[in-house]
């Protein structure tokens, strides 16, 4: 593209990504990818779920910031995008609480055929 | 936003075959692309109208699928156990090789936007098939994993019939036929269309046909994949079998899951209730319920749960009388994670998230191959690659949300 045509505005506005960044997040992508299912294999107890999902919102975020442009992007779609999750957020967590409030509200179940093998003996 | 060419370029709406950027910007009157919509004054704010409205299906699909997590989280929440113990029942390589396959086609896809910048026509449409190939392998290993489960039984509430003591039930249909069947037909059509254009001399569409028949052909190698992955486990799970069953009373050889996961939410029910501080008498009541869980010891298991009741009414919890037939009977003993109800809720929600994933791999392939064929019509220049950034953002997120859905169904430990 010559300089000239870069005058134009609203024109030539593309920033095509270099090929080594694209390659090196898919590169990092891949060893967290094994690093979570490698770290299943370890016994870490509760945080065992909080492990996994900061490992997958660390790709969540290097997908979205390089590989969706939202690093280069306008602010308000990464307002938008951003927001998004802050919703689920607190529809996953009010939920949460009001199932924890009454998870004791229990109708139990009754006469429910059972097929683990002990039960013939 | 520029608006240097507003009005001008209304009633200047030539469609020449000089359509492409490359000719002279510095003539401002008369140019408005072909690729320029009408109701856009440049190529900037025809793309950056088409990105925001795409950003905003996509906060859309992100909330749409929050409901998914949801029903998950609180399902997990109300019963750890099943999930421990059902997630078992998938295989973690399987979905490891899915996860890498679709990282490597948000790789490619990403490249593909960059070639469309950089109008490397070629190198687009190989990219776009190299994409659409590792969404077709997805597919095949995912048909693999439900023929295999819906085989076994393994189905949503309702129609869960998983039977540790008969896992290979007579009579029931070739699944995996039947998934492959569609895609079976597509790759005939498609194979049928190349020869034909071949034959016709019609170029532009053998152009496209070409692309398209290898992608078929990899939903079969995916199929080829998941067959060898899935035998390999299932040999391990045979030789985990055998010292399972030792103590797994009487379950067949070739799966001793169940018994397994029984024991082990045994445990676990066990440890829970230690960690509980809610009674001054909490060691006791532990040693008790460890005395307890002998199922035969039906007056301890009753004197446990009246304790239990007790201390629940105590703290001001509201209590049914859960105390039914089943309590007393050596079928409670063992309990939980694979009783139809439960697993099959697990396998509800395994199939609804992963299902509805799978769909949207369906849908992202339809549209991309809409832009292979338009990428080998050359449509995409550094001034209009919009459809190939939308499509790759969708692409994108349906990776993220795999990037969830594979750690907290495969690896729940």
């Amino acid at each position: 593209m010559s300089a000239h045509e870069n005058a134009r505005e609203g024109y030539d506005f593309a920033h095509p990504l270099p090929l080594p960044l694209l390659a090196g997040t898919f590169v990092v992508l891949t060893m967290l990818t094994i690093l979570t299912v490698a770290q299943a294999s370890f016994e870490f107890g509760s945080i065992d779920v909080l492990i996994v999902m900061v490992i997958a919102t660390v790709k969540a975020i290097l997908v979205g910031a390089i590989f969706m442009h939202l690093a280069w992007d306008k602010p308000f779609n990464i307002i938008c995008f951003i927001g998004s999750f802050v919703f689920v957020g607190l529809f996953i967590m009010f939920t949460l609480f009001d199932s924890r409030a009454t998870v004791k509200d229990d109708i139990p179940i009754l006469d429910d055929g059972i097929v683990t093998a002990s039960a013939e003996k | 936003m520029a608006t240097t060419d507003a009005g001008l370029a209304s009633d200047a709406h030539d469609k020449p075959g000089h359509g492409h950027s490359d000719h002279g910007h510095g003539d401002h009157d008369h140019d408005h692309p072909s690729y320029l919509a009408h109701h856009f004054d440049t190529p900037e704010q025809q793309f950056d109208s088409g990105k925001l409205g795409m950003w905003l299906f996509l906060v859309t699909e992100v909330l749409f699928f929050s409901g998914m997590f949801c029903a998950y989280a609180i399902f997990r929440s109300w019963r750890p156990e099943v999930f421990e113990g059902c997630s078992q029942f998938l295989n973690t390589k399987l979905g490891a090789i899915n996860t890498g396959v679709l990282l490597f086609s948000s790789f490619t896809m990403a490249w593909g936007v960059r070639c469309a910048q950089k109008e490397q026509h070629k190198l687009l449409t190989v990219m776009l098939a190299t994409t659409l190939s590792c969404a077709t392998v997805f597919l095949g290993v995912k048909a693999i994993e439900y023929s295999h489960k819906w085989h076994l039984g393994l189905l949503p509430a309702g129609l869960f019939s998983y039977d540790p003591a008969n896992l290979h039930p007579e009579g029931g249909p070739n699944y995996l036929a039947w998934i492959c069947a569609p895609f079976i037909a597509i790759t005939i059509g498609v194979a049928i269309w190349l020869v034909v254009s071949f034959l016709r001399g019609a170029k532009f569409q053998f152009e496209c046909a070409k692309p398209l028949f290898v992608v078929c052909l990899f939903f079969f190698v995916g199929v080829g994949l998941g067959t060898i992955l899935e035998s390999g486990a299932d040999k391990e799970h045979s030789s985990h079998d055998t010292v399972a069953v030792s103590d797994a009373h009487g379950s067949e050889p070739g799966e001793g899951h169940a018994a397994v996961e029984g024991h082990d939410s045994h445990a676990d029910a066990v440890a829970s209730t230690d960690a509980e501080p809610a009674t001054d008498h909490s060691t006791d009541l532990a040693l008790i319920e460890r005395l307890a869980s002998d199922s035969t010891n039906t007056g301890l298991k009753a004197d446990l749960e009246a304790r239990k009741m007790q201390s629940e009414l105590a703290s001001g919890g509201i209590v049914y009388d859960v105390v039914d037939d089943t309590s007393a009977t050596v079928a409670h003993a063992e309990d939980n994670v694979l009783r139809p109800s439960r697993a099959g809720v697990f396998f509800s929600i395994y199939y609804c998230m992963t299902g509805i994933h799978a769909i949207h791999i369906l849908a992202g392939i339809g549209v991309m191959v809409w832009l292979l064929v338009r990428s080998v019509r050359k449509d995409f220049n550094h001034n209009y690659f919009g459809p190939v950034d939308y499509v790759g953002l969708y692409w994108h997120i349906v990776d993220m949300i795999w990037i969830y859905l594979f750690p907290l169904m495969y690896l729940i430990r």
